[in-house]
């Protein structure tokens, strides 16, 4: 079989299972395929030879009763991981080698799945479009040229260029379902406390949450019931009846209520956005759901509540990369000239500027109005989705405002960025569950996503409706190798 | 120092001084592992050896609430008689140091787990009610070593992520007096109940101390000056003896006192500033997004209630009202609890005012002499309780007692077998005695005359020959009655 990264995770299992593929093909194929793509500089750090013994391995005892039988899979380098280098993509971990093993990764290994290397996202996972990585930026195999969205940058890169079958990412305010837009995939940023937290470098602790990424919905149903289990490590982690969400995966959906929330018809919103969600709704309908006009009126709050939350935790999350106990450490004078050369060196820019303004909110004199304000509006827009889902079972939104945008067409205007996250935040600042998929193309051939966010613990019904539209949708990513010499 | 007065004024020229103090007590909660992690807790461990991921802030690690040390909190609420909060809320207080490796205290600022209680202090010239603000968990630091390196500092994050307890009083002590007597009840309470062990020298239990002056009567508080971090009782006092003085010379001198945190040198016996209020770290308190609200339920703080012992103040009116002991007495008996278990297991089987007398007094000083504590009395309560009961029945006298008493102190021998060995057995036998007060009056035939023609004060040197014949052991009672007789 000479076109083993195209298949899907699930074809993949199907062969292995079947004994008409081994892991050591497969394995041996994402790994070539990712050697040969160097220039999309989606990996931060390669374990490809650890990976070939692994699978190796797996071959000569196979258990083949495993969700993931020796599947190669690169995740997202913000899951520590046990004796491979884990950086976040900051110079500050540059060489930074845990002791330790995730939750979330574990829980892939122990369904079988074999690590091939750690993916390129931006620094601490501040960013949408991959570009504060101390590592460099990621292309979007769409185009050389365009962003592959962010922080999640070289995961959806990855899945997309199909280096790795599936992939992990985490979404902090929009870290997974935009980049997934950007690069015609499938992410969903589950419930916060479905997955746990337990080994994922930090950056906002009450809005981080794992998910998976991956080319369809099916794949990305099996990934979230591998790796959401409610964990003692994480006391924010939550003990909940999870489903079988790809056992359980349906396509129908008649009856099913989805909302559609008119304060997101933003002010100066592409016509193709606009376009795009009109053909979402139609397609809803299609698969016999039915349609209702619904309000979140608070959402014009969200971005900069969530501008105002994220960084506030994140200034406090960072404190401890210092210098002192593991990681860059540049020299000084004394303790005080050590940490200011240590993180003015270690950290970028961005991640200097959110320290600063989450430093600046949280100051005495601020405190009150900013982080405690920014606290009550947070309540409010999750009054909202309460409220909404007396009515409606899900929500459907785009994913973006815009397409993937060019390399540096951005980076020196923060606000147009952080605007990139417009439909994604509210999501988080609920914690609810919320899954992007790609459902058309705009003018330039660019892939567009759509948003369903979903009641909370509800990912069965996003999913579901998910599945149901990704077969109306047909969607087709025309990603043509350019990379490839 | 030990006077254990109330009332404690600096005179200055014509004008009389009151100080006003009140204490951040830090407790180490007595438990097994950590506030937020596994790791073991032993005081003297080799450094760095009792630090987990946790407790050193590794990348992607996550704090749990050890339920263990919130039961120990609740506990010592309960016995500061205070307000359990069922809902508190865990705060990062930030700052940067080298021995505090997340960059930041998870402690609890505006949503304590206990709020106001107080404590009963019996001081000189009566009961003394002392407020208690707060009680709140936090974490311990690490411990920065400066001294073994002249060009780095070492960290040793054993201590780092240790429970702790502050204990916020109200600025209502007077005198270091007072300090000395609210110290001493909180860790006799916390002692009880099991909750702290109060060991000083191992830095279980030390104060941030709150002083300020005014003119006596004046209902306004002074500024205030917090010295840092004190560890012993006696060094608070000094701490604050010091501190008022520089106060009121201040005050006196037309000086305005700053607002500051200020250290005490021991070797000095000086306060020194630390940084000023302008200086002041802003901490940026806020809920820690790793941990949720901590909640407990009535069953759960029910639970504990029925859980907590007979607490000093409680006990204290138990002896004095069953066992009819002075208030100074049961003061003494109940001050520690392994003192009066012992006093309580002393008394099951013999009698109360001679078993208090014996370890107020004899026991206390020899105790004290050595240098032990009353766990480490090296006479077990049974044996104790044997000797007074050879006293109560007569066996031996109380001056033979004391003789006893001193060996068993060497060692925990059975107070019996001591009399039975060295034939210290009082002799009660009036016919064995008899003969002895015959032989006594025979040698002296002419004192017996004198006696007889009136010196009766040559009574006792009777009875002194007798005893001194018997090697002590006559029953003086006896010889008392039969020497009347025969003289």
């Amino acid at each position: 079989m000479s076109d083993i990264t195209k298949q899907s995770l699930s074809e993949l299992v199907e062969n292995i299972k079947g004994k008409k593929l081994s892991s050591s093909e497969v394995t041996k194929a994402f790994v070539e395929r990712s050697e040969k793509s160097k220039e999309l500089n989606a990996y931060i750090t390669e374990d490809y030879v650890n990976a070939l013994n692994k699978a190796k391995k797996f071959d000569e005892k196979p258990n083949l009763d495993l969700k993931l039988p020796g599947i190669p899979m690169a995740v997202k380098d913000l899951f520590c991981t046990k004796d491979l280098r884990t950086t976040a993509g900051s110079k500050i971990l540059n060489n930074f080698v845990p002791t330790y093993e995730s939750t979330v990764t574990q829980n892939i290994w122990n369904e079988g799945a074999i690590l091939i290397g750690k993916l390129n996202c931006d620094e601490f996972a501040m960013g949408s479009s991959n570009e504060t990585s101390f590592f460099g930026n990621v292309q979007n195999p769409i185009d050389k040229n365009l962003v592959p969205g962010g922080s999640s940058g070289g995961s959806s890169s990855a899945v997309a260029a199909q280096l790795t079958p599936i992939t992990i990412g985490t979404d902090t305010g929009g870290s997974i379902r935009q980049p997934a837009s950007f690069t015609g995939t499938v992410g969903l940023k589950p419930t916060y406390g479905s997955c746990s937290r337990y080994g994922i470098v930090a950056f906002a602790s009450s809005l981080d949450q794992a998910g998976p990424m991956a080319q369809n919905v099916k794949d990305c149903a099996l990934l979230q019931e591998i790796i959401s289990t409610y964990d003692e490590k994480d006391s924010t982690s939550i003990d909940f009846k999870r489903n079988v969400y790809s056992k359980e995966l349906t396509k129908d959906i008649k009856g099913k209520k989805i909302g559609i929330p008119k304060e997101y018809r933003v002010d100066g919103m592409p016509k193709e956005i606009e376009d795009l969600w009109k053909k979402g709704i139609e397609y809803a309908k299609d698969c016999g759901a039915e349609i209702i006009d619904i309000s979140l009126p608070h959402t014009n709050y969200a971005l900069p509540t969530y501008y105002i939350v994220a960084p506030a935790e994140a200034s406090s999350n960072l404190a401890r990369y210092d210098g002192v106990k593991y990681g860059f450490r540049a020299e000084g004078e004394n303790l005080i000239d050590m940490y200011e050369k240590t993180r003015s060196e270690g950290f970028g820019a961005e991640v200097q500027r959110r320290i600063m303004i989450g430093t600046y909110v949280l100051s005495s004199g601020y405190y009150d109005a900013y982080y405690l304000k920014a606290q009550k509006v947070r309540k409010l827009i999750k009054n909202d989705f309460d409220d909404a889902y007396k009515k409606v079972d899900a929500i459907l939104t785009p994913s973006t405002p815009s397409s993937a945008f060019k390399i540096g067409e951005k980076t020196n205007d923060p606000v147009s960025m952080y605007l990139n996250d417009i439909f994604t935040v509210p999501v988080n600042l609920a914690g609810l569950p919320g899954i992007s998929i790609p459902a058309g193309h705009d003018a330039k051939g660019y892939p567009l996503g759509l948003q369903i966010i979903g009641k909370a613990f509800d990912e069965q019904n996003i999913l579901n409706i998910a599945y149901a539209m990704e077969e109306k949708i047909d969607f087709k990513n025309n990603i043509t190798d350019w990379w490839i010499k | 120092m030990s006077k254990n007065k109330s009332e404690y004024l600096i005179n200055r020229n014509d004008n009389q001084y009151e100080v006003v103090i009140g204490l951040e007590v830090h407790a180490q909660v007595t438990s097994e592992s950590k506030l937020f992690s596994t790791s073991a807790t032993k005081f003297g461990a080799e450094p760095n050896t009792q630090v987990s991921l946790v407790d050193a802030a590794f990348p992607g690690m996550l704090p749990v609430i050890n339920e263990y040390c919130v039961k120990q909190a609740i506990k010592t609420g309960i016995g500061l008689k205070a307000k359990i909060n069922k809902r508190s809320v865990f705060d990062r207080k930030n700052y940067f140091y080298a021995d505090l490796p997340q960059g930041y205290q998870i402690s609890q600022f505006k949503d304590p787990i206990v709020g106001e209680g107080k404590v009963i202090l019996d001081m000189q010239d009566g009961q003394k009610e002392v407020g208690i603000e707060r009680l709140h968990l936090e974490q311990d630091a690490g411990k920065s070593i400066h001294d073994l390196d002249p060009k780095n500092t070492f960290v040793d994050l054993n201590r780092s992520g240790v429970a702790l307890m502050e204990i916020v009083s109200k600025p209502d002590l007077r005198s270091p007096d007072e300090v000395n007597a609210y110290i001493k009840k909180l860790r006799s309470i916390m002692r009880y109940l099991g909750t702290c062990d109060g060991n000083m020298q191992e830095g279980s239990l030390r104060a941030d101390v709150n002083v300020s002056v005014r003119k006596k009567g004046s209902k306004e508080f002074g500024t205030r000056c917090e010295i840092k971090n004190v560890n012993s009782i006696k060094f608070m006092q000094m701490a604050i003896e010091y501190e008022a003085n520089r106060q009121v010379d201040l005050i006196e001198d037309g000086q305005t006192i700053d607002q500051e945190t200020r250290l005490f040198d021991t070797k000095k016996n000086e306060t020194r500033s630390m940084r000023s209020k302008e200086d002041a770290h802003d901490y940026r308190y806020f809920p820690d997004p790793d941990l949720l609200p901590l909640e407990v339920s009535d069953d759960f703080i029910e639970n504990l209630k029925s859980e907590i012992p007979e607490l000093p103040d409680e006990k204290k009116k138990r002896f004095i009202e069953k066992f009819k002991l002075s208030p100074y007495e049961a003061n003494i008996l109940v001050s520690d609890i392994e003192t009066s278990n012992y006093f309580e297991n002393v008394i099951k089987k013999s009698d109360v005012k001679l078993a208090t007398n014996w370890i107020i007094g004899e026991l206390f000083a020899a105790l004290n002499e050595k240098n032990l504590e009353i766990t480490e009395s090296p006479i077990s309560a049974g044996n104790l309780s044997k000797l007074i009961n050879l006293i109560k029945d007569g066996t031996i006298s109380g001056k033979i007692a004391k003789t006893v008493f001193e060996q068993m102190m060497e060692g925990d021998k059975d107070p019996k077998k001591i009399v039975e060995e060295k034939g210290l057995k009082q002799e009660s036998d009036p016919k064995a005695l008899e003969a002895l007060i015959d032989k006594v009056i025979d040698d002296n035939r002419d004192k017996a005359t004198e006696y007889k023609s009136g010196k009766v004060k040559l009574f006792g040197f009777f009875v002194g020959q007798v005893m001194k014949i018997s090697g002590g052991k006559a029953n003086p009672q006896l010889v008392n009655e039969i020497l009347k007789k025969k003289l």
